[in-house]
């Protein structure tokens, strides 16, 4: 044998999910369509926030829906009842997206119709506020969900989720007379671990509040429409990240 | 669990490495890793994991060391560095800012990988540069 050999590799541990996630991204930015990952804990109202905003903003963007879920199909269902294309990715046992199933759904998608159709394109995740954090799926933007109901102290027990946050939505607040939570309380912790993420109080059951977290997708998709073109609509070339707009 | 997963990312980047030696086959000691105490995994976990899937590989008993790297972030009122924690709800115990910027602590970086290569490849694993006496 040799003398012992030390190679420094300096790479990310997760480099194979991020190349991928880079190649998904590379193809939303050649397709001009922003790209949403919506992440929270098991029953915080993803699908029912989803349900209210894909019904809200059909009348001007063409969105499509990639489903997360460890079993069953019954979001997709859901979803599908509003009328947007939805394409369920069943993850077995896995508690997070990755960016290989992102990729195998939107192939799934690219049978039924042309991406470069879409404004946007929302991808719920697998309800967990610990995996989904630290796996990209080539999303433009992190949107996490906290219900009032989950208590104040969860940003703080999850910082994680909640700093890799573009925008947190502050969900079910038509229950706050009925508990003992402020949701000053909570929007204080968020801001504690994250201070440039956006927040908005919002109930999908009331309509309370969608109007604001809707106009900051507006200003997002504005954002994504109006930075540069890619220069060569290749997803083999790295496109910029585009810049986050408050 | 996304310490397999996360494994499963770190084999793919490893078997990369490989390659660069072709044919030889290193024989991996330690492989290096930092690990931001600011992130979703659990070292523990993550050493487990990498036992149970190199065992029957090339990468077997190579072992996983990993760096905790504390997390560390900056007050951007007074410039100082600090340890955010979650007892003060990560604020700079200087000027109670909230965690602005973080200085280290997202850290999932692979550092470095100890081996030693053989005096020769194997000979099954050798190019067959036998040229046939002429005719």
């Amino acid at each position: 044998m040799h003398m012992p050999l030390e190679d420094t590799l300096g790479l990310n541990l997760l480099a194979a999910n991020q190349h991928q996630a880079q190649h998904n991204r590379q193809h939303f930015d050649a397709w001009r369509l922003l790209c949403l990952n919506v992440m929270s804990s098991p029953g915080a109202g993803k699908t029912s926030l989803l349900e209210r905003s894909l019904a809200a903003l059909a009348p001007e963007f063409a969105m499509a829906v990639l489903e997360g879920d460890m079993t069953t199909l019954l979001d997709a269902e859901r979803l599908e009842a509003v009328g947007v294309p939805v394409v369920p990715i069943t993850t077995g046992r896995a508690c997070h997206l990755d960016a290989a199933m992102v990729s195998g759904g939107l192939k799934i998608l690219r049978q039924r119709l042309d991406p470069a159709s879409l404004d946007l394109l929302w991808v719920e995740n697998v309800g967990n506020l610990v995996c989904p954090a630290e796996f990209e799926i080539g999303e433009h933007r992190k949107v996490a969900l906290l219900s009032v109901t989950e208590g104040d102290d969860k940003p703080l027990k999850y910082p994680v989720m909640f700093r890799e946050a573009d925008c947190v939505l502050i969900t079910k607040v038509d229950l706050l007379p009925y508990l003992p939570v402020q949701v000053e309380r909570i929007e204080a912790h968020i801001q504690q671990v994250n201070p440039r993420c956006a927040v908005f109080q919002v109930s999908a059951s009331s309509g309370v509040g969608l109007e604001a977290w809707h106009d900051w997708l507006r200003r997002q998709r504005a954002a994504l429409a109006s930075a540069a073109a890619p220069a060569v609509a290749d997803p083999a070339v790295s496109a910029p990240e585009p810049v986050l707009v408050p | 669990m996304h310490e397999v997963d996360m494994t499963k990312c770190l084999l793919l980047s490893m078997n990369q490495w490989k390659q660069q030696h072709a044919p030889t086959i290193p024989s991996v000691q330690q492989v290096h890793l930092q690990v931001g105490t600011f992130t979703c995994v659990e070292p523990e976990q993550l050493v487990f994991t990498w036992r149970v899937a190199v065992q029957a590989s090339w990468l077997a008993g190579a072992e996983l060391v990993i760096e905790a790297v504390p997390l560390v972030g900056r007050c951007l009122q007074c410039n100082a560095t600090y340890n955010p924690s979650p007892d003060s709800a990560y604020r700079s115990p200087c000027c109670d800012h909230p965690m602005e910027e973080i200085v280290s602590g997202r850290e999932l970086r692979i550092r470095s990988v100890e081996y030693t290569l053989p005096e020769s490849p194997p000979a099954s694993l050798q190019p067959s540069l036998a040229v046939a006496p002429a005719a």
